[in-house]
């Protein structure tokens, strides 16, 4: 689960991390008093969306720039009303873009000097990692590709948690000294404290910045949990914007269905994830194009396979549906009674693949036969991918 | 011969009271797997099927009913616990079936696992069956046939997929080795390879892969080392947008790294016969092993 930069913002504030006073309103008409909850000075003002890039994006209706820096209330408050209810689109987004519906101010922050500090967890190691690097507010895949030199990492017991001279050597890796490296150690620090305790599966701070007045700061915030440990956050949950999130996507949740809405034509409903998977590549290998992965799971019941009907048949996009069942511990038999009433339900006007494999397979094409729903049944998982791509194209 | 599991194997369930612990404890006691006890805390002198003591604590299944090899059936937020329980009683074989271990939950038990010498499988994954002999998992029995084809996969049902097409063309498996689709997980696809390589038995292999991480390219600069056997491959997610979790926790490319198509390209590099699709992986392999 992804939260906003100004939600992060609040976690920092309670785990001790410094950033730039700020204040998040979703109303216009809080504009002006937002503005006045900062000291004086400049002002910049962020769209809030779940997407990176916001800087350098560009608003449907060709306004420039999802972050900007204003000098008075005035010019904030203008920038925060363009920005307001406008959907914007960066190179995270994708060319629909994301409606932009919390603005936050924050203070402008005299900026010395930028770094990049991020903590997440090392699949190859089974360790969480800091990584920091001396290019801040660059792409740090970019920085790890061109001069890996400049990226410094500091591995985690995950028992023993960050030791202070981790921290601290990352700091002076990044060239700081005195007490600003201090700073910086204690920055890193809590940074991981709050990582730890919160389940996060990412915390990134992309810039940090050192101030001429000898501080540490975090300008930025991106930060992401793990799903897995959400049940004991309940704080965190409450973080949740189901406006950042796909209808379809929310109510598959709702069913612990497995879904994700992608840009294609045919719909396709699989039990397991990497036969999922492997079937949305096979429909592209015939030449269609996937509309959705969809993990029915292994225990589905028929209620859950009639929500998974009614879900992706609410995409708009979708011209036909591919069944792929390998029943294992769940029978053929079941799916075929939940693609049954599932058809009778949402009254099927679509073409429908089936193929169906494995426990009380003649059970389960016994009744799609005998039902009287239009279906044609597929012997193999590429015949099934090739007779739902060939049927969709000749519409 | 085999890997991992045989018929001598005595697997001990914990969380073999619960609805899907008791369902798939039956299951395997029906495929002749020997299932010698359950846990439950609280529920220790009871009788499972009228057959299986089950004990408050591992280590009386140990101590008691010889316990090698435990299958974790405990739901998310205490299967941590359990398979450190497991590791504590010196089971050599842990098998963690249950899906939504927290991540950092699983950091920590790696690190205790890594001071031992047992073998954690999973979690997050099918299970490991070795045909006719014994089955431990949530895999179905009779998809499967004795034979010498070794199966390791990060996902379930794509692995029921590869065992069908190969016991559909007339061979059988050694071992299928469910490792899961978890980021952190216990056995990685290169400790399978290891395994199945140096099991006189295993004759050929098929590695099924997915989007995320970078286990499968370590295990095809493994293979091209050392592993003389035919070997056939699958990477799912070809077609998975980037950034999105597809479905497995450990499912994602993130920051272009973890894609298919530096997996495949690995793979090949390694001279493993990468199936098209997920039909072909069965025909992959038997073209690689000079049977097709």
């Amino acid at each position: 689960m992804n939260i906003h930069e100004y939600q992060a913002k609040q976690l920092f504030e309670k785990f001790g991390i410094p950033c730039p006073r700020g204040a998040a309103t979703s109303s216009a008409e809080e504009f002006g008093s937002s503005i006045d909850k900062l000291g004086d000075g400049l002002i910049v003002v962020k769209s809030q969306i779940h997407a990176g890039g916001r800087g350098k994006g560009t608003f449907t209706d060709g306004f420039q720039g999802g972050v900007k820096l204003a000098k008075t209330k005035e010019e904030a408050i203008d920038y925060a009303n363009k920005m307001l209810g406008n959907t914007l689109v960066t190179v995270q987004t994708g060319p629909a873009g994301r409606e932009v519906q919390t603005i936050y101010f924050t203070e402008g922050a005299d900026i010395e000097k930028e770094y990049y500090l991020a903590i997440l967890m090392d699949r190859a190691t089974s360790k969480p990692v800091v990584v920091a690097s001396t290019e801040g507010g660059m792409d740090i895949e970019t920085v790890a590709e061109e001069t890996p030199e400049k990226i410094f990492k500091a591995f985690v017991d995950p028992a023993m948690g960050l030791q202070a001279y981790q921290a601290r050597k990352i700091a002076f890796a990044l060239g700081l000294e005195g007490k600003q490296a201090g700073s910086c150690a204690k920055l890193i620090f809590n940074l991981y404290r709050m990582f730890w305790e919160t389940d996060a599966s990412m915390v990134e701070v992309n810039p940090l910045i050192s101030t001429p007045d000898g501080g540490v700061m975090a300008l930025d915030a991106k930060v992401g949990f793990d799903d897995n440990a959400l049940y004991r956050h309940s704080d965190i949950v409450a973080f949740r914007d189901l406006n950042e999130e796909d209808d379809k996507e929310i109510e598959a949740s709702k069913f612990d269905l497995n879904y994700i809405a992608l840009d294609g034509n045919i719909a396709c409903l699989v039990n397991g994830a990497g036969l999922a998977m492997a079937t949305m590549d096979i429909i592209k290998h015939f030449g269609g194009e996937p509309a959705n992965f969809l993990d029915v799971g292994g225990g589905a019941t028929a209620k859950q396979v009639t929500a998974a009907f009614k879900i992706i048949l609410s995409d708009e996009n979708v011209e036909g549906i591919l069944v792929n069942i390998f029943g294992g511990i769940m029978q053929c038999d079941i799916i075929a009674e939940g693609v049954i009433e599932a058809a009778k339900a949402v009254s099927l006007d679509k073409p429908l693949v089936v193929r169906l494999e494995g426990t009380n397979v003649e059970k389960g094409k016994k009744l799609l036969a005998e039902s009287g729903i239009e279906i044609t049944s597929a012997d193999s998982l590429a015949d099934a991918a090739e007779k739902i791509v060939k049927i969709v194209k000749a519409q | 011969m085999s890997v991992l599991v045989n018929k001598d194997t005595r697997v001990v369930f914990t969380g073999i009271t619960g609805k899907s612990g008791g369902f798939h404890a039956k299951l395997c006691m029906e495929y002749g797997t020997k299932v010698v006890a359950g846990v439950t805390p609280g529920k220790g002198g009871q009788t499972f099927e009228d057959s299986v003591p089950v004990f408050d604590t591992v280590v009386d299944a140990v101590d008691k009913e010889g316990a090698n090899a435990a299958c974790v059936f405990v739901p998310p937020p205490f299967a941590a616990d359990s398979i450190l329980e497991c590791l504590d009683a010196g089971i050599d074989l842990i098998i963690a079936i249950t899906e939504g271990i927290p991540v950092k939950d699983m950091a920590l038990v790696k690190k205790r696992l890594l001071e031992t010498d047992s073998r954690l499988i999973g979690p997050n994954c099918p299970g490991v069956i070795t045909p006719g002999e014994c089955k431990i998992g949530i895999m179905p029995g009779y998809i499967h046939k004795p034979g010498t084809v070794g199966i390791v996969s990060r996902s379930g049902t794509l692995t029921y997929e590869a065992v069908w097409q190969v016991t559909c063309a007339g061979y059988g498996q050694s071992t299928c080795i469910g490792i899961g689709g978890d980021p952190i997980n216990g056995t990685s696809h290169t400790d399978a390879i290891k395994l199945f390589n140096e099991d006189p038995d295993t004759e050929a292999i098929i590695m099924i892969g997915e989007i995320g991480g970078d286990a499968e390219e370590q295990a095809a600069a493994y293979i091209k080392e050392h592993v003389e056997k035919p070997v056939a491959g699958f990477i799912a997610g070809t077609t998975a947008p980037p950034g999105r979790r597809m479905g497995h926790a450990g499912a994602i490319v993130s920051g272009g790294s973890g894609t298919a198509e530096a997996k495949i390209a690995a793979m090949k590099d390694a001279g493993i016969a990468v199936a098209d699709t997920p039909s072909d992986m069965g025909q992959a392999l038997l073209r690689a092993w000079g049977k097709a």
